[in-house]
């Protein structure tokens, strides 16, 4: 069972990137194929489960100030956050900061249907690929076809980049969210400031 | 790269997926009616044949939910993905290159 998170000293919780937060600094690539990496961490997520068409699911919609997406890659932003789909009854609620999820309101909306609402803050963290060079360091290792066209900003898709699985989130054009388990999160760092690397060299024609 | 069309994700590649068997072995009604040759033929026993086969795959990298394939063996291509509610689709064997024999 997880417990929901306790309230206690926000200043002492650590992203699993804590470590690299220099690391991925001094990464940044600037000038014309200029690509950033960052995380943004101890961001509050909630895991949604309910019947998508059901009454439990609208119940739900309620409290989030929004319409829970109901094809794979959406996403809809409410009052607690952005709810990405991750299945055809699953959700993952993610906070634009670590306040608490409305847990009480969203288990309350749930009633006596089957489904649920658990923290899953510490299951993952996030972080940010930002800048003109975004796509293509993703490009290198994650197979869905990330064009504009095929994936445009407001997109999220649960996949695989650099062997991880994680879900990729497009919250903004240039801007890409990579929410992998918080144990391959070093793994992905190291593998996306290694992909990043490149684009701080001349391009060769 | 195999690539798969998940009736919910559409076509991703192979290694998001992982493979579950034959699809439509339907559980005896009775098990304790059955003996243990029958039991074990429910158990073990699957179809090996060389042409279309229903799988079932899993989409463990994407939305985790099983569905069916109907797969030909012979040419690997997949011939149709369905929903497990949705009835096995009729489709024909993949045309297979000149001179190829079994």
């Amino acid at each position: 069972m997880a417990e929901p998170t306790a309230p206690g000293p926000a200043a002492l919780r650590r992203g699993p990137l804590d470590h690299l937060t220099g690391a991925l600094r001094a990464a940044t690539v600037t000038g014309p194929r200029a690509v950033a990496l960052a995380e943004l961490p101890c961001r509050t997520m909630t895991a949604l489960r309910a019947a998508p068409d059901g009454p439990a699911a609208a119940r739900l919609a309620e409290v989030l100030g929004a319409p829970l997406p109901t094809r794979c890659g959406d996403t809809a932003r409410g009052e607690h956050g952005t709810a990405l789909w991750l299945g055809p009854d699953e959700w993952l609620l993610v906070a634009e900061d670590g306040a608490p999820a409305p847990l009480d309101a969203l288990s309350a909306a749930l009633g006596g249907d089957p489904g649920q609402v658990v923290d899953v803050s510490a299951q993952r963290t996030v972080l940010e690929l930002h800048g003109p060079s975004a796509r293509g360091v993703l490009e290198k290792g994650c197979a869905p076809d990330l064009h504009p066209r095929a994936f445009p900003p407001g997109r999220a898709v649960s996949t695989a980049a650099g062997q991880v699985p994680l879900v990729l989130w497009h919250p903004a054009a240039d801007t890409y969210r990579l929410l992998p388990r918080a144990s391959f999160a070093d793994h992905l760092a190291h593998w996306l400031m290694d992909a990043m690397g490149e684009y701080g060299l001349p391009e060769v024609d | 790269m195999l690539q798969l069309t998940c009736p919910w994700c559409g076509p991703r590649d192979e290694t998001e997926f992982h493979h579950g068997g034959q699809a439509h072995v339907a559980r005896p009604a009775d098990p304790a009616a059955l003996d243990d040759r029958e039991w074990a033929a429910y158990l073990f026993f699957r179809d090996n044949p060389a042409g279309p086969f229903a799988e079932r795959w899993v989409h463990s990298l994407g939305c985790r939910r099983w569905f069916h394939a109907v797969r030909d063996t012979v040419t690997y291509a997949v011939l149709a993905t369905y929903r497990p509610d949705e009835p096995r689709p009729g489709v024909a064997a993949a045309a297979r290159p000149e001179g190829e024999s079994r």
